[in-house]
């Protein structure tokens, strides 16, 4: 198990938590959403955040992205505090969150018209990820004439359009079919491969994360915090061979056991 | 052999043919309406012939159309003051119920404070008011005006509110994520989702315009076609009170086809479905 404390005071670190603490005041009580929770993510390092509903972790996610504000602690990216939108990312939710009145390429010029780039080159780029998740001929159509599988991929294709250095996923392929998330995680491994961006992804598939990350954080039931870090050691591209194979399962397995451990799976 | 080939290309042969379905049947459906209104008018026509009906009782349409011709000018300058009112009616009710439902959407204090007046004014029976305004402001265009938007903004302010309110985080979190401005989160997001709810409330409030204008006339004017209806029928000349309900018709239905076609336009997307 990786010492926690090292990993979050990590030189090369591009995000780093520290301590970070989310507290929502209801009208009842105060509601411990996030326990202290540090870790770092590496520039280039695919890391997910594992762990069962209520822990924290989308809430982790949006005080990473400035989204959110924190009831104690920091998140840092790239050396500098977050303490308000953070800009220079791509950040992909669980519901596709596309503007219904725009089509697929509009919703990704978006990115173009609010950061005020340059349009022709974010076009060209757009195409270009169109064409590689297959959506070319839907550009100039409207997300409701699309399905889950393919509003999530322009969501990804929007995510991506502006080469962010940083990349956030939100339980992405949460709202998808078991057949169209196996394809996604196939097809978003593939991508990464090419520039190998900084990934924060939350999920609560261990499978899923065993076969995307370089490395876990494990997180206990609400209140959340980091149960433990897992370095996923495995070859990458993750193919069908890899996901057989004995590392693999055992990989899995250890984190199940964690959960049971916890009561989060029980027999 | 070059026409075999054209044949056989499926794509703009098919894309052709489908274009041609869709303004086939954009044609057929409008045809019905018109087809259902002229029907409508031979069996009246039949009907006041063949029971041998008194024109003060029930006029032909053939007698109506003709009163329209004869009194092209009365009709015309009560039409004019009418559509008068109707217009000023609902662009006073944009103008005042979008921006009041923005405060109530966004401020918890304006909420607290307005909406309630709002909700009151709308259970004020209007015509118990309406001779209020008279005395307050005589007769003429005025508390026509007020009577009018009284009963077509509460439609405006409760739809937009619907339509602000509505919006689920993950959109304005996807902006902000791209460092948008509280401008551009109001123009490109908040808007564009509360514009299907406004235009319900356009729609409504273009409704309620036309019906206030001619409850304003009943009461607090000498003109306009709700005034020219009113004293026809006190003069038991049915003929020009139907000429005048039938011109108060066409124009109502023009306007909220004007406002629908709007509707179309900005908000077209709403019409597409998965294949």
């Amino acid at each position: 198990m990786q010492n926690i404390q090292a990993a979050s005071r990590s030189s090369d670190a591009q995000v780093s938590f520290d301590r970070l603490k989310k507290i929502y005041a209801t009208n009842d009580d105060d509601l411990l959403a996030l326990n202290e929770t540090s870790f770092s993510i590496s520039k280039g390092e695919f890391v997910s955040v594992l762990g069962p509903s209520g822990c924290g972790k989308s809430t982790l996610l949006l005080m990473a992205a400035g989204l959110e504000s924190s009831s104690g602690g920091t998140v840092t990216i790239g050396g500098q505090v977050v303490e308000k939108p953070y800009t220079d990312i791509g950040i992909v939710f669980q519901e596709h969150a596309l503007y219904e009145w725009r089509t697929i390429l509009q919703n990704i010029m978006l990115q173009a018209e609010i950061r005020r780039l340059s349009k022709s080159k974010i076009e060209s780029r757009a195409y270009e990820l169109l064409e590689q998740t297959g959506l070319k001929e839907f550009a100039h159509k409207y997300p409701s004439e699309l399905s889950g599988g393919m509003r999530q991929r322009a969501a990804i294709c929007r995510a991506l359009v502006h080469d962010p250095s940083v990349l956030f996923f939100d339980e992405p392929f949460g709202a998808l079919d078991a057949l169209t998330r196996e394809q996604m995680r196939i097809d978003l491994e593939k991508m990464w491969l090419e520039q190998r961006p900084t990934v924060l992804f939350i999920t609560h598939g261990i499978s899923e994360a065993v076969a995307l990350s370089d490395r876990i954080i494990v997180m206990t039931p609400r209140p959340g915090q980091v149960d433990e870090v897992l370095a996923i050691d495995l070859p990458r591209p993750r193919t069908k061979e890899v996901l057989r194979s004995q590392k693999f399962i055992d990989y899995c397995d250890r984190i199940t056991e964690s959960f049971m451990r916890r009561g989060i799976i029980k027999y | 052999m070059e026409s075999h080939r054209k044949l056989s290309k499926p794509s703009s042969w098919t894309m052709s043919t489908t274009a041609k379905k869709r303004s086939k049947r954009s044609i057929a459906a409008g045809l019905y309406p018109v087809l259902a209104i002229a029907a409508f008018f031979l069996i009246w026509e039949g009907a006041v012939r063949a029971l041998h009906i008194p024109s003060y009782l029930l006029p032909m349409p053939s007698e109506i159309f003709g009163e329209i011709y004869q009194n092209a000018g009365v009709l015309v300058h009560h039409g004019q003051a009418t559509l008068l009112v109707i217009l000023a009616s609902f662009i006073t009710s944009v103008l005042l119920g979008v921006p009041l439902a923005l405060l109530i959407s966004f401020s918890p204090f304006a909420r607290r404070m307005i909406y309630p007046l709002i909700v009151f004014s709308q259970m004020i029976p209007k015509i118990a008011i309406a001779p209020l305004f008279v005395i307050w402001f005589g007769f003429g265009f005025v508390p026509k005006l007020l009577i009018a938007v009284l009963i077509s903004f509460f439609a405006v302010v409760i739809q937009s509110i619907v339509g602000f309110t509505s919006l689920r985080p993950q959109p304005i979190r996807v902006a902000q994520s791209m460092g948008a401005t509280r401008l551009d989160l109001f123009f490109k997001v908040r808007l564009p989702h509360a514009l299907p709810n406004i235009f319900a409330g356009l729609k409504m409030a273009m409704a309620s315009s036309a019906i206030g204008a001619i409850v304003g006339e009943f009461i607090a004017s000498q003109q306009g076609l709700g005034y020219l209806v009113l004293v026809a029928n006190g003069q038991m000349d049915t003929r020009l009170a139907f000429a005048g309900m039938l011109i108060l018709s066409v124009m109502g239905i023009v306007l909220y086809f004007i406002v629908e076609l709007a509707e179309r336009m900005m908000t077209g997307w709403r019409t597409v479905q998965r294949g």
